[in-house]
Protein backbone atom coordinates (compact mmCIF):
# COMPACT_ATOMS: atom_id res chain seq x y z
CA UNK A 1 0.00 0.00 0.00
CA UNK A 2 1.31 3.67 -1.08
CA UNK A 3 1.03 6.28 1.45
CA UNK A 4 0.68 9.60 0.53
CA UNK A 5 0.82 12.47 3.43
CA UNK A 6 0.12 16.12 2.70
CA UNK A 7 2.03 18.38 5.18
CA UNK A 8 0.50 22.12 4.56
CA UNK A 9 3.24 24.58 4.85
CA UNK A 10 1.68 26.02 7.93
CA UNK A 11 3.06 22.87 9.82
CA UNK A 12 6.61 23.41 9.38
CA UNK A 13 6.37 27.39 9.06
CA UNK A 14 7.22 27.98 12.73
CA UNK A 15 9.81 24.76 12.62
CA UNK A 16 13.68 25.87 12.58
CA UNK A 17 15.32 24.42 9.58
CA UNK A 18 16.75 21.18 11.66
CA UNK A 19 13.47 20.73 12.65
CA UNK A 20 11.96 20.96 9.40
CA UNK A 21 14.64 18.10 8.10
CA UNK A 22 14.17 16.19 11.20
CA UNK A 23 10.48 16.03 10.68
CA UNK A 24 9.98 15.19 6.96
CA UNK A 25 12.82 12.08 7.48
CA UNK A 26 10.73 10.87 10.22
CA UNK A 27 7.35 10.67 7.94
CA UNK A 28 10.18 9.23 4.43
CA UNK A 29 11.73 6.46 7.02
CA UNK A 30 7.93 5.63 8.11
CA UNK A 31 7.47 4.40 4.03
CA UNK A 32 5.03 7.71 3.73
CA UNK A 33 5.08 10.07 0.58
CA UNK A 34 5.43 13.56 1.84
CA UNK A 35 3.60 16.02 -0.75
CA UNK A 36 4.53 19.25 0.96
CA UNK A 37 3.32 23.04 0.48
CA UNK A 38 6.18 24.77 -0.63
CA UNK A 39 9.25 24.50 -1.35
CA UNK A 40 12.43 24.19 1.21
CA UNK A 41 15.09 26.47 1.21
CA UNK A 42 18.61 25.16 -0.58
CA UNK A 43 20.25 24.87 2.61
CA UNK A 44 17.57 23.09 3.75
CA UNK A 45 17.65 20.97 1.23
CA UNK A 46 21.26 19.97 1.26
CA UNK A 47 20.71 19.64 4.88
CA UNK A 48 17.96 16.92 4.04
CA UNK A 49 20.77 14.90 1.46
CA UNK A 50 23.16 15.77 4.12
CA UNK A 51 21.03 13.78 7.31
CA UNK A 52 20.03 11.30 5.14
CA UNK A 53 23.00 10.00 4.22
CA UNK A 54 23.70 9.63 8.05
CA UNK A 55 20.74 7.59 8.16
CA UNK A 56 21.53 5.27 5.37
CA UNK A 57 21.82 1.29 6.10
CA UNK A 58 20.83 -1.64 4.79
CA UNK A 59 17.13 -1.10 4.86
CA UNK A 60 17.20 2.82 4.61
CA UNK A 61 18.47 3.79 1.16
CA UNK A 62 17.96 7.26 0.99
CA UNK A 63 14.93 9.50 -0.40
CA UNK A 64 13.89 11.03 -4.03
CA UNK A 65 13.03 14.31 -3.63
CA UNK A 66 11.47 16.93 -6.21
CA UNK A 67 9.82 20.22 -6.68
CA UNK A 68 7.00 20.91 -8.66
CA UNK A 69 7.12 24.74 -9.50
CA UNK A 70 4.30 26.69 -11.30
CA UNK A 71 5.06 27.89 -15.01
CA UNK A 72 4.75 31.52 -15.27
CA UNK A 73 3.95 32.31 -18.99
CA UNK A 74 6.76 34.56 -20.67
CA UNK A 75 4.50 37.64 -21.12
CA UNK A 76 3.71 37.48 -17.25
CA UNK A 77 7.02 36.47 -15.67
CA UNK A 78 7.65 39.85 -14.66
CA UNK A 79 4.95 40.22 -12.93
CA UNK A 80 4.53 36.94 -11.74
CA UNK A 81 8.40 36.61 -9.95
CA UNK A 82 7.50 40.04 -8.54
CA UNK A 83 4.26 38.66 -6.70
CA UNK A 84 5.99 35.73 -6.25
CA UNK A 85 9.22 37.16 -4.30
CA UNK A 86 7.20 39.97 -2.18
CA UNK A 87 4.37 36.37 -1.19
CA UNK A 88 7.19 34.72 -0.18
CA UNK A 89 8.79 37.85 1.78
CA UNK A 90 5.57 37.71 3.54
CA UNK A 91 4.39 34.58 4.09
CA UNK A 92 7.55 32.26 3.23
CA UNK A 93 8.02 29.89 0.41
CA UNK A 94 4.58 28.48 0.20
CA UNK A 95 4.22 28.41 -4.00
CA UNK A 96 4.26 25.24 -5.61
CA UNK A 97 4.68 21.73 -4.37
CA UNK A 98 7.46 19.31 -2.89
CA UNK A 99 7.35 15.61 -3.10
CA UNK A 100 9.85 13.22 -0.91
CA UNK A 101 9.77 10.07 -0.85
CA UNK A 102 11.99 6.76 0.54
CA UNK A 103 14.43 5.44 -2.45
CA UNK A 104 12.77 1.76 -1.46
CA UNK A 105 9.73 3.08 -2.34
CA UNK A 106 9.87 6.02 -5.09
CA UNK A 107 12.19 4.48 -7.82
CA UNK A 108 12.75 7.63 -9.24
CA UNK A 109 10.92 11.28 -10.13
CA UNK A 110 11.27 12.32 -13.30
CA UNK A 111 10.50 16.34 -14.15
CA UNK A 112 10.73 18.37 -17.18
CA UNK A 113 8.85 21.95 -17.58
CA UNK A 114 5.73 20.02 -18.15
CA UNK A 115 5.06 17.23 -16.09
CA UNK A 116 6.24 14.86 -13.04
CA UNK A 117 6.67 11.91 -13.18
CA UNK A 118 6.63 9.33 -10.15
CA UNK A 119 7.88 5.93 -10.69
CA UNK A 120 7.08 3.75 -7.94
CA UNK A 121 7.93 0.31 -7.04
CA UNK A 122 5.05 -2.44 -7.50
CA UNK A 123 5.13 -4.59 -4.68
CA UNK A 124 3.39 -7.42 -6.31
CA UNK A 125 5.75 -7.76 -9.14
CA UNK A 126 9.16 -6.52 -8.02
CA UNK A 127 10.85 -6.28 -11.09
CA UNK A 128 8.30 -4.22 -12.78
CA UNK A 129 7.95 -0.09 -11.94
CA UNK A 130 4.39 1.88 -12.23
CA UNK A 131 4.02 5.33 -12.85
CA UNK A 132 2.54 8.21 -12.38
CA UNK A 133 2.14 11.19 -13.89
CA UNK A 134 1.43 14.81 -12.80
CA UNK A 135 0.95 17.37 -14.96
CA UNK A 136 2.00 21.11 -13.79
CA UNK B 1 59.28 26.99 23.81
CA UNK B 2 61.56 28.74 20.92
CA UNK B 3 60.01 25.46 18.31
CA UNK B 4 56.99 26.83 19.52
CA UNK B 5 57.51 30.49 18.61
CA UNK B 6 59.45 29.51 15.48
CA UNK B 7 56.15 27.71 14.42
CA UNK B 8 54.23 30.12 15.15
CA UNK B 9 55.86 32.66 13.26
CA UNK B 10 56.35 30.48 10.55
CA UNK B 11 52.33 30.21 10.40
CA UNK B 12 51.80 33.84 10.53
CA UNK B 13 54.73 34.65 7.79
CA UNK B 14 52.88 32.16 5.77
CA UNK B 15 48.93 33.33 6.06
CA UNK B 16 50.85 37.23 5.60
CA UNK B 17 52.54 36.37 2.20
CA UNK B 18 49.82 33.69 1.03
CA UNK B 19 48.93 34.70 -2.79
CA UNK B 20 45.25 35.85 -2.05
CA UNK B 21 44.93 36.15 -5.24
CA UNK B 22 45.20 31.90 -5.00
CA UNK B 23 41.11 30.71 -5.39
CA UNK B 24 40.16 26.64 -4.13
CA UNK B 25 37.96 25.71 -7.29
CA UNK B 26 35.52 22.67 -6.74
CA UNK B 27 34.10 20.26 -9.46
CA UNK B 28 30.99 19.02 -7.82
CA UNK B 29 27.77 17.43 -9.30
CA UNK B 30 26.00 13.87 -9.19
CA UNK B 31 28.07 10.46 -9.53
CA UNK B 32 29.20 9.55 -12.53
CA UNK B 33 29.33 13.06 -14.05
CA UNK B 34 33.08 12.89 -14.92
CA UNK B 35 34.45 15.20 -12.06
CA UNK B 36 37.31 12.70 -11.79
CA UNK B 37 37.90 12.22 -15.42
CA UNK B 38 37.55 16.41 -15.40
CA UNK B 39 40.25 16.86 -12.91
CA UNK B 40 42.82 14.17 -14.30
CA UNK B 41 42.90 15.96 -17.57
CA UNK B 42 43.51 19.66 -15.97
CA UNK B 43 45.98 17.46 -14.08
CA UNK B 44 47.54 16.13 -16.84
CA UNK B 45 47.51 19.75 -18.77
CA UNK B 46 48.79 21.44 -16.35
CA UNK B 47 51.26 19.36 -13.91
CA UNK B 48 51.78 16.27 -15.77
CA UNK B 49 49.93 13.50 -13.67
CA UNK B 50 46.46 12.62 -12.89
CA UNK B 51 44.47 13.01 -9.66
CA UNK B 52 42.45 10.44 -9.04
CA UNK B 53 41.27 7.04 -10.13
CA UNK B 54 37.57 6.91 -12.50
CA UNK B 55 35.18 3.78 -12.79
CA UNK B 56 31.67 2.75 -14.23
CA UNK B 57 30.54 2.11 -11.65
CA UNK B 58 29.25 5.40 -9.40
CA UNK B 59 30.86 6.63 -6.19
CA UNK B 60 34.54 5.63 -7.07
CA UNK B 61 35.16 8.76 -5.56
CA UNK B 62 34.47 9.24 -2.10
CA UNK B 63 36.76 11.16 -0.10
CA UNK B 64 37.59 14.82 -1.02
CA UNK B 65 40.63 15.04 -2.90
CA UNK B 66 42.70 18.58 -3.27
CA UNK B 67 45.27 19.30 -5.86
CA UNK B 68 47.33 22.87 -4.83
CA UNK B 69 49.02 24.94 -7.13
CA UNK B 70 47.80 24.20 -10.30
CA UNK B 71 48.82 27.09 -12.71
CA UNK B 72 47.26 27.68 -16.08
CA UNK B 73 49.06 29.74 -18.60
CA UNK B 74 46.64 31.43 -21.30
CA UNK B 75 47.67 34.63 -23.45
CA UNK B 76 50.25 35.51 -21.75
CA UNK B 77 47.80 35.50 -18.03
CA UNK B 78 48.11 33.08 -15.44
CA UNK B 79 45.59 31.40 -13.00
CA UNK B 80 46.93 29.60 -9.50
CA UNK B 81 44.29 27.59 -8.05
CA UNK B 82 43.48 24.83 -5.96
CA UNK B 83 41.11 22.03 -7.77
CA UNK B 84 38.46 20.07 -5.30
CA UNK B 85 37.24 16.86 -6.28
CA UNK B 86 34.15 16.11 -4.62
CA UNK B 87 32.35 12.69 -4.57
CA UNK B 88 29.12 12.93 -6.20
CA UNK B 89 26.10 14.30 -4.20
CA UNK B 90 23.41 11.91 -4.42
CA UNK B 91 20.20 11.65 -2.61
CA UNK B 92 19.98 7.37 -2.18
CA UNK B 93 23.04 5.17 -2.05
CA UNK B 94 22.15 1.35 -2.30
CA UNK B 95 24.60 -1.13 -1.84
CA UNK B 96 22.83 -3.45 -3.97
CA UNK B 97 23.44 -1.61 -7.03
CA UNK B 98 27.05 -1.86 -6.56
CA UNK B 99 26.56 -5.89 -6.20
CA UNK B 100 24.82 -5.88 -9.51
CA UNK B 101 27.63 -3.94 -10.91
CA UNK B 102 29.61 -7.42 -10.12
CA UNK B 103 30.94 -6.32 -6.20
CA UNK B 104 30.83 -8.97 -3.31
CA UNK B 105 28.29 -8.03 -0.74
CA UNK B 106 30.79 -6.97 1.72
CA UNK B 107 33.09 -4.48 -0.46
CA UNK B 108 29.63 -3.38 -1.79
CA UNK B 109 28.47 -2.98 1.63
CA UNK B 110 31.36 -0.63 2.34
CA UNK B 111 31.54 1.15 -0.78
CA UNK B 112 28.05 2.84 0.28
CA UNK B 113 29.01 3.46 3.29
CA UNK B 114 32.14 5.32 2.34
CA UNK B 115 30.26 6.84 -0.20
CA UNK B 116 27.62 8.32 2.39
CA UNK B 117 30.41 9.88 3.58
CA UNK B 118 32.03 11.22 0.93
CA UNK B 119 28.93 13.25 -0.04
CA UNK B 120 28.14 14.65 3.76
CA UNK B 121 32.07 15.63 3.20
CA UNK B 122 30.85 17.18 -0.27
CA UNK B 123 27.97 19.25 1.19
CA UNK B 124 30.53 20.35 4.01
CA UNK B 125 33.33 21.28 1.85
CA UNK B 126 30.84 23.78 -0.12
CA UNK B 127 31.43 26.64 2.37
CA UNK B 128 35.16 26.97 1.60
CA UNK B 129 35.09 27.04 -1.95
CA UNK B 130 35.59 29.82 -3.92
CA UNK B 131 34.13 28.99 -7.23
CA UNK B 132 32.76 25.95 -8.63
CA UNK B 133 32.29 23.74 -11.77
CA UNK B 134 29.28 21.87 -12.16
CA UNK B 135 29.96 18.80 -13.52
CA UNK B 136 26.91 17.39 -15.25
CA UNK B 137 26.56 14.34 -17.18
CA UNK B 138 25.02 15.75 -21.33
CA UNK B 139 23.16 12.16 -22.06
CA UNK B 140 21.37 12.37 -18.87
CA UNK B 141 18.55 14.14 -17.39
CA UNK B 142 19.22 17.39 -15.56
CA UNK B 143 15.82 17.98 -13.85
CA UNK B 144 17.48 16.40 -11.02
CA UNK B 145 17.00 17.37 -7.00
CA UNK B 146 20.40 17.30 -6.60
CA UNK B 147 21.24 19.41 -9.72
CA UNK B 148 18.71 22.05 -8.39
CA UNK B 149 20.10 21.55 -5.05
CA UNK B 150 23.70 21.89 -5.61
CA UNK B 151 22.84 25.40 -8.23
CA UNK B 152 20.63 26.49 -5.63
CA UNK B 153 23.08 26.48 -2.51
CA UNK B 154 25.87 28.18 -4.83
CA UNK B 155 23.74 30.77 -5.54
CA UNK B 156 22.40 31.10 -2.04
CA UNK B 157 26.28 31.54 -0.58
CA UNK B 158 27.21 33.83 -3.72
CA UNK B 159 29.60 31.15 -4.86
CA UNK B 160 30.43 32.00 -8.99
CA UNK B 161 29.36 28.82 -10.66
CA UNK B 162 30.51 27.33 -14.48
CA UNK B 163 28.15 25.10 -15.53
CA UNK B 164 29.55 22.13 -17.76
CA UNK B 165 27.54 19.48 -20.07
CA UNK B 166 30.23 16.84 -19.78
CA UNK B 167 30.36 14.01 -22.43
CA UNK B 168 29.65 15.34 -25.26
CA UNK B 169 31.43 12.83 -27.08
CA UNK B 170 28.40 10.63 -27.01
CA UNK B 171 25.79 10.30 -29.36
CA UNK B 172 23.05 10.64 -26.37
CA UNK B 173 24.08 14.10 -25.58
CA UNK B 174 22.14 17.12 -25.60
CA UNK B 175 23.44 20.46 -24.93
CA UNK B 176 19.81 22.00 -25.40
CA UNK B 177 18.67 20.06 -22.77
CA UNK B 178 20.75 20.95 -19.67
CA UNK B 179 20.51 24.63 -21.38
CA UNK B 180 16.80 24.55 -21.14
CA UNK B 181 17.09 23.28 -17.50
CA UNK B 182 19.29 26.06 -16.18
CA UNK B 183 18.08 29.03 -18.19
CA UNK B 184 19.80 31.66 -16.08
CA UNK B 185 23.23 29.92 -16.99
CA UNK B 186 25.63 29.42 -19.62
CA UNK B 187 26.59 26.09 -20.00
CA UNK B 188 29.69 25.13 -21.47
CA UNK B 189 29.46 21.19 -23.64
CA UNK B 190 33.27 19.71 -23.17
CA UNK B 191 34.51 16.21 -23.55
CA UNK B 192 36.35 15.46 -20.11
CA UNK B 193 37.69 12.26 -21.92
CA UNK B 194 38.54 13.40 -25.09
CA UNK B 195 39.25 17.29 -24.02
CA UNK B 196 37.04 18.47 -26.81
CA UNK B 197 35.94 22.20 -25.21
CA UNK B 198 38.19 21.75 -22.10
CA UNK B 199 40.42 24.84 -24.13
CA UNK B 200 37.70 27.20 -23.62
CA UNK B 201 36.73 25.85 -20.38
CA UNK B 202 40.29 27.05 -19.37
CA UNK B 203 39.26 30.38 -20.91
CA UNK B 204 35.92 30.46 -18.90
CA UNK B 205 38.35 29.59 -15.65
CA UNK B 206 39.94 32.94 -15.73
CA UNK B 207 36.31 34.66 -15.87
CA UNK B 208 35.17 32.70 -12.76
CA UNK B 209 38.41 33.29 -10.74
CA UNK B 210 38.05 37.26 -11.26
CA UNK B 211 34.35 36.75 -9.80
CA UNK B 212 35.87 34.96 -7.10
CA UNK B 213 38.20 37.60 -6.08
CA UNK B 214 35.22 40.08 -6.57
CA UNK B 215 33.61 37.97 -3.83
CA UNK B 216 36.47 38.00 -1.23
CA UNK B 217 36.96 41.19 -1.55
CA UNK B 218 33.33 41.90 -0.50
Amino acid sequence: MLTLQYIPYIDIELLQSPQRVEKLLRIVKEEKIILLEGRLRPTEEAELIRRTMEEIDDSFKGIEISPLNIKVPEDQAFFRKLHGALLNFLLGNRRGLTIIGPASIVKEIKQDPDKIQLLTEDSSKPKRSSKSAVKK
Amino acid sequence: MIGFFKRFLGLFLKDLFKDKRQVKLGLYGPPNGGKTTLANKVCKDWLGEEMGRTSKIAHETREIQVKEQITIKRDGKELTFSLVDTPGIATKIDYEEFIKAGMKEEDAKSRAKEATKGVIDAIKWLDDMDAVIIVLDGTKDPYTQVNITIVGNLEARKIPLLLVANKMDLKKADIKHVQAAFPQFEVLGISAKSGDGVDELYAKLFELRAKALKRKKR
